[in-house]
């Protein structure tokens, strides 16, 4: 189990591919994505990595997160997530992720948390039918109706599906597919929607469920490796 | 500019480069040139009617072409930044007060008609669209003809080489 990466969603668009067949794609990008700590089966337990990704300003970093980026000598970051790994899939502290870590083609899950929408009813939150228009009805168009039997029971079971808070919270989507992946922008476009308003935090791990493709990077794509390729050829350019 | 615009621009960039498409708008009469594939074969077919709208703005921008065929009314939606829009041609001009001339589509026959749009505006717009279709078209000739050329030069070559030996 390779880690996965944190990524701002900045919107949807729309692109063609090579068949001339419209896809409607979310743009994420990732910023900084670097390793912040790791935790292991001595210390910890479990085997994980810890992400920070963005950059945060010192002066609105807490006294005891500014200590812990600092032992890791990375700078601040704006958002720190946790990634479950095999043990092989261990990456170094400081090491910085880049968006080659997905190939195209690829299925990934995408966690984010959902657009809030308040306090709503029972129509919108639950897809319950609600009322007739007509016919007599009073002041009961769109209200859920009974929430139970008789004396006996003589409660409401739990789980009852009622209005209240609806949104604001982490859904995951499995299964949607990588479109592809800009490196110099540091872009990963994903088929369809992705959960969570623009500029909000999303991860983005190798899919659960689908195999992952052999020529995708293990342990993962990290920027010092992908720098020495770049270089090299730039520089026999400017010989 | 950012992202999301960037790559949109980026792309019609790359479309437009290919083609542009000429200034019509509701009420034109075009010929859509549009590509399709049979299989490995790709070919490109033309889709003549009247376009009812426009819509969108941008990179998203679509417009409806609205034809009878065997009396009964069709209608397609092409992105204007779609790849398999090759082209399109301006048929005629028609003079509407509307921007969406979803009314024709309760109309049959005579009432179905639109008028033709004989105005300086459109007159200019015919005379340019002709001007540029034939400077593409001389484009096109020119390219052809220096490939051929090209061609037959490289051939000299190899002639002259093969003689050499």
């Amino acid at each position: 189990m390779r880690s996965g990466v944190i990524a701002q969603k900045l919107g949807m668009t729309r692109i063609y591919n090579d068949a001339g067949e419209h896809v409607p794609v979310t743009v994420l990008r990732m910023e900084n994505c670097q390793v912040v700590a790791q935790r292991t089966q001595e210390k910890n337990g479990y085997t994980a990595v810890q992400l920070g990704v963005g950059l945060a300003k010192v002066k609105n970093t807490s006294k005891a997160l500014r200590g812990h980026f600092a032992t890791a000598s990375v700078e601040p970051k704006a958002k720190v997530a946790e990634f479950r790994v095999t043990p092989e899939n261990l990456l170094d502290i400081g090491a910085e992720i880049t968006v080659e870590h997905f190939v195209a083609g690829q299925k990934v899950d995408v966690t984010g948390t959902s657009i809030g929408k308040g306090f709503q009813g029972v129509i919108k939150r639950h897809n319950f039918g609600g009322g007739r228009a007509t016919h007599g009805n009073s002041v009961s168009h769109r209200v859920h109706g009974s929430t139970g039997q008789r004396q006996d029971p003589g409660k409401v079971f739990k789980g009852k599906k009622m209005a209240g808070h609806m949104g604001d919270v982490r859904v995951t989507t499995q299964n949607v597919e990588v479109v592809s992946t800009d490196t110099d922008r540091g872009l990963i476009l994903i088929r369809g929607a992705v959960p969570g308003s623009k500029g909000a935090w999303i991860m983005v791990r190798d899919a659960a469920k689908v195999s992952l493709p052999d020529n995708a990077p293990k342990p993962a794509a990290i920027r010092a490796a992908a720098q020495a390729s770049n270089e090299a050829p730039a520089t026999e350019g400017a010989e | 500019m950012d992202i999301i615009r960037q790559l949109e621009a980026e792309q019609a960039q790359k479309i437009e480069a290919k083609r542009t498409l000429p200034e019509f708008q509701p009420g034109d009469t075009v010929r859509v040139l549009v590509r399709v594939t049979e299989g490995t074969r790709t070919r490109v077919q033309a889709y003549e009617g009247v376009c009812i709208a426009r819509a969108g703005s941008g990179f998203q921008e679509n417009f409806t072409v609205r034809k009878i065929s065997y009396g009964e009314g069709v209608e397609r939606v092409f992105p204007v930044y779609s790849p398999m829009v090759e082209g399109v041609e301006v048929v005629r001009r028609g003079k509407v007060r509307r921007a969406k001339l979803y009314y024709l589509r309760d109309r049959r026959g005579k009432s179905a008609r639109i008028v033709e749009n004989t105005s300086v505006r459109a007159r200019k717009l015919n005379d340019a669209t002709r001007e540029a279709a034939q400077a593409e078209r001389a484009r096109v000739e020119a390219e052809k003809a220096a490939a051929a050329e090209k061609l037959a030069a490289e051939k000299a070559a190899a002639a002259e080489a093969n003689t050499a030996e």
